[in-house]
């Protein structure tokens, strides 16, 4: 083999080393920092599962060490600890009845549109009542899989609430709402989810930071 | 070099350069229409809409002037690696350059007609009923029947389209549906970040920016499936910012947007009064 050829060699895989070191930063920085978790089976029901999850105004330093302040979403393990993981798998062709306790406050959507609920099974309940419709500037978060066609608004605490928690691990004896639902998988595949409301304080339209990283305000539903 | 030379190589190039004209005359009088109608046609968007028939059409005439080229500059390559490649191994000096005026004339006038010939006959296509593009809040170019033309509101939002139709009392829905043979007038616009609304089977792009009315018409034809994507890097999710629509018969058009004023109800009292475009107050967190 010639310098010249020796040379372009080094080079060319220089370069593909490179591609593949960027694509192993990109690929982690959307899925890497939050571990998938599987839904917990409703004992005696076929394809039925449950998923329990709550939304935080600041994560804190124990779940996020990088990013304290930053709003979340945690899920609940079977073993009752809170985990921040986004990332949800689901049996296919299944009903998933969905907890949110959520701790946060209002902040409020851009488009109202996005304030009724669409795509379940059944109606949305808060603290036991029914939801038709949420004002839009009461939403706290939303729990939108718009592949599926699954929006749910998720009510917020009052700000004059007592006992409201700062950051997460929060205590359910914290001030909170809680907000269930069901919906139904369809056929396998990778759906994203996302909130809708722009609840990321100090970013351009709310839309940054948590906003944009999986294993907060977004993730994923593995359908399988 | 001799007079008897000279003219020697005089004619041998003449002749070289009639062989090549004949060759590329023929390959092309034989490649153009069959790659205008074979190849061209098969480039997207389909004829899902007038405006998609017509850039379909577009793409046709711009492979026919393109295809004569094409095949001048790769045949002129095969055929110098043969006319003119040296069997011999003898290192030699090449043929001397000598400029020719009419070649340099007539090159000049053919690659001038055919810039110009592309140039109005874009601009033509595009006069006539916009091409299927975003043209701004004022639409400079607007197809015949535009006063009864059905406005349909876009509106991009990190990660997702919805649409309003203001004839339906400003219905808002998550879905694009259209009724088949009728001209749209969409309003693209943003509540956020830039998007693109890209709906592929009609021929429509348009980019779709907070506090603007994105203007384009498009004229519908039979059913279809739509396929809407954003076509601008507008955050996280924006590969996955997609949906799918349908045209789909007028008589069923009327009953579903019946059926969305029904199911989406509720939420019509909280929607800003319809307007071109919308910039939403900081709500509490945000901003």
């Amino acid at each position: 083999m010639t310098t010249t050829a020796r040379k372009l060699l080094g080079v060319g895989l220089g370069i593909a080393v490179a591609g593949v070191l960027i694509g192993l930063y990109i690929a982690n920085y959307l899925v890497g920092n939050t571990p998938s978790f599987r839904a917990t089976p409703v004992a005696a029901k076929q394809r039925e599962v449950s998923l329990t999850i709550q939304t935080v105004a600041a994560v804190g330093p124990q779940l996020a060490p990088n990013h304290p302040d930053w709003v979340s979403y945690l899920v609940r393990r079977q073993n009752g600890s809170w985990e921040r993981s986004t990332v949800y798998t689901v049996p296919a062709n299944a009903l998933v009845h969905v907890t949110i306790y959520n701790f946060d406050g209002a902040s409020g959507l851009r488009n109202p549109f996005l304030g009724q609920p669409r795509g379940l099974v059944g109606r949305e309940v808060v603290d036991g009542k029914p939801v038709t419709v949420m004002p839009p500037d009461q939403p706290s978060h939303t729990f939108a899989i718009p592949q599926l066609g699954v929006l749910v608004p998720v009510a917020p605490v009052g700000d004059d609430a007592k006992n409201q928690c700062g950051y997460a691990p929060c205590s359910m004896s914290m001030a909170h709402r809680t907000v269930t639902f069901t919906f139904r998988t369809g056929k396998k595949g990778h759906y994203r989810w996302q909130c809708f409301v722009p609840c990321a304080a100090g970013f351009e339209y709310g839309f940054g930071g948590a906003m944009q990283t999986v294993g907060y305000m977004d993730g994923y539903i593995n359908v399988v | 070099m001799t007079s008897a030379a000279a003219t020697s190589d005089s004619a041998a190039e003449r002749s070289l350069g009639r062989t090549f004209l004949v060759l590329w005359l023929a390959i092309s009088a034989v490649a153009t229409p069959l790659v205008a109608v074979f190849v061209g046609r098969l480039i997207p968007p389909g004829n899902g809409s007038e405006q998609a028939t017509s850039q379909v059409f577009d793409n046709q005439v711009l492979m026919a002037v393109s295809t004569p080229i094409f095949v001048f500059v790769v045949l002129f390559i095969v055929f110098a690696a043969f006319a003119f490649s040296n069997r011999t191994g003898e290192v030699v000096e090449g043929a001397p350059l000598r400029g020719n005026m009419r070649i340099q004339v007539l090159w000049m006038v053919v690659t001038t007609a055919t810039v110009l010939f592309m140039a109005v006959f874009g601009t033509i296509e595009l006069v006539g009923d916009g091409a299927g593009g975003g043209q701004g809040p004022t639409a400079a170019f607007v197809p015949s029947g535009s006063k009864d033309a059905l406005d349909v509101q876009v509106i991009g939002q990190q990660w997702e389209f919805t649409y309003r139709y203001p004839s339906a009392g400003g219905v808002e829905t998550p879905r694009l549906e259209l009724p088949a043979n009728t001209l749209v007038r969409f309003h693209v616009t943003s509540l956020d970040a830039v998007h693109s609304f890209w709906a592929y089977e009609l021929g429509v792009k348009a980019d779709a920016n907070p506090g603007t009315d994105n203007v384009v018409y498009v004229r519908t034809k039979g059913p279809l499936t739509i396929h809407v994507r954003c076509a601008e890097l507008c955050g996280l999710w924006h590969g996955y910012m997609f949906d799918t629509g349908a045209v789909v018969p007028k008589a069923a058009f009327a009953t579903w947007l019946q059926r969305q004023r029904t199911m989406y109800g509720p939420v019509m009292r909280y929607l800003p009064k319809y307007a071109p475009s919308y910039v939403p107050d900081p709500q509490l967190r945000a901003g």
